[in-house]
């Protein structure tokens, strides 16, 4: 007997429809320490508008926030900060590396800046550039969000198990670049 | 520009300080033995009230350097607009000079920050702390013996993953 669904009722897994709701709620913390921080900024103003895709509500608090954005270059006496913050945000959380200096530490090869926040906190995505333009912004986060629908689940079993965690190179192939 | 007036009245009460002339901006050297009793000379009777910052240059391998470290002091009249800088030469090993934050409040912060970054111990000092580097930090970075990539401290950090997120 063929079960008879009305339109108005669509089946799907958990997994995705949570995934679907996380991925367009995406709270961001604004860690901006430099000049990638005035870029952040315009991410979030009326000309680039970020709430197209659901990102808009910056808060300043870590514990309302899912999505750290890391803007600038972390110096040492920052870094114990960034990691008590990302160890205050609640799970499930996601970390946006923006621009060259917090990826790599940039053109600052000193004895004060942090080669690479992804050496102590981890990292989901890259934004290459000085500075990232806006659009680059919104790409990493359309990126992310697609990442999140791909291999995000319930409780979070894929923050844990390598096995479940897309390949961290070409992403946007992987997933089809949805 | 400093008053040919003012720097006679220097030379009268300190004979051996230097005084230069560079595009516009006038300099003295003043041997390091008398630096505080002539910077309470330039505050107290020639009226440089103001002590606009105390900064440090690292003379190490500097050719025809006459000392490890000459410590600047720029100052301002702010009654008749003249400026000077005042420069004096401290030697390794331990170097020392008098405290200026008797004379000018606002030197706190500068002295600790000269203390910071070159190691210039500034006798007398109220609060001779760190100031911009972590308070673990160990070395002096803007000496130039110390080398540019550190020795380590921005690496001397624990990791965090996922799992303990
Ligand atoms: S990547 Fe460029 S724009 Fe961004 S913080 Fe570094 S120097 Fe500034």
């Amino acid at each position: 007997m063929a079960l008879e669904l009305p339109d108005n009722v669509v089946i799907t897994r958990l997994d995705d429809l949570v995934s679907w709701c996380r991925k367009n709620s995406l709270w961001p913390m604004p860690f901006a320490t430099a000049c990638c921080g005035i870029e952040l900024m315009a991410t979030g103003a009326s000309r680039h508008d970020l709430a197209r895709f659901g990102a808009e509500v910056f808060r300043f608090s870590p514990r309302q926030c899912d999505l750290m954005i890391v803007a600038g270059r972390v110096v040492m006496k920052m870094l114990p900060v960034l990691q008590r913050i990302w160890q205050q945000m609640h799970e499930p959380k996601w970390c946006i590396s923006m621009g060259a200096c917090a990826s790599t530490g940039g053109v600052f090869d000193t004895y004060s800046v942090v080669q690479g926040i992804d050496r102590f906190i981890p990292v989901d995505m890259y934004v290459p550039g000085c500075p990232p333009r806006p659009e680059q912004l919104i790409q990493a986060i359309i990126d992310l969000q697609a990442k999140i629908q791909a291999e995000g689940t319930m409780f979070g079993r894929e923050f844990t198990d390598p096995e479940r965690q897309l390949p961290k190179r070409a992403l946007r192939e992987s997933v089809g670049g949805q | 520009m400093t008053n040919q007036a003012t720097i006679d009245r220097l030379l009268a009460a300190f004979p051996a300080v230097e005084p230069s002339e560079f595009r516009g901006q006038t300099r003295t050297v003043v041997p390091r033995e008398s630096v505080f009793d002539a910077l309470a000379f330039l505050k107290g009777d020639l009226g440089f009230d103001m002590l606009i910052d105390v900064t440090c240059v690292d003379y190490l391998a500097y050719r025809g350097a006459r000392g490890r470290f000459g410590l600047v002091y720029l100052l301002l009249n702010t009654g008749s607009g003249e400026r000077l800088v005042v420069r004096t030469f401290v030697d390794d090993p331990e170097p020392t000079v008098p405290s200026v934050v008797p004379l000018w409040e606002g030197a706190n912060w500068l002295e600790r920050e000269v203390w910071d970054l070159f190691g210039m111990r500034f006798e007398g000092h109220p609060d001779l702390r760190r100031i911009v580097l972590p308070e673990e930090f160990t070395a002096h970075p803007l000496r130039k013996d110390y080398p540019l990539q550190g020795r380590g401290e921005r690496h001397n950090f624990p990791v965090i993953t996922r799992a303990e997120g």
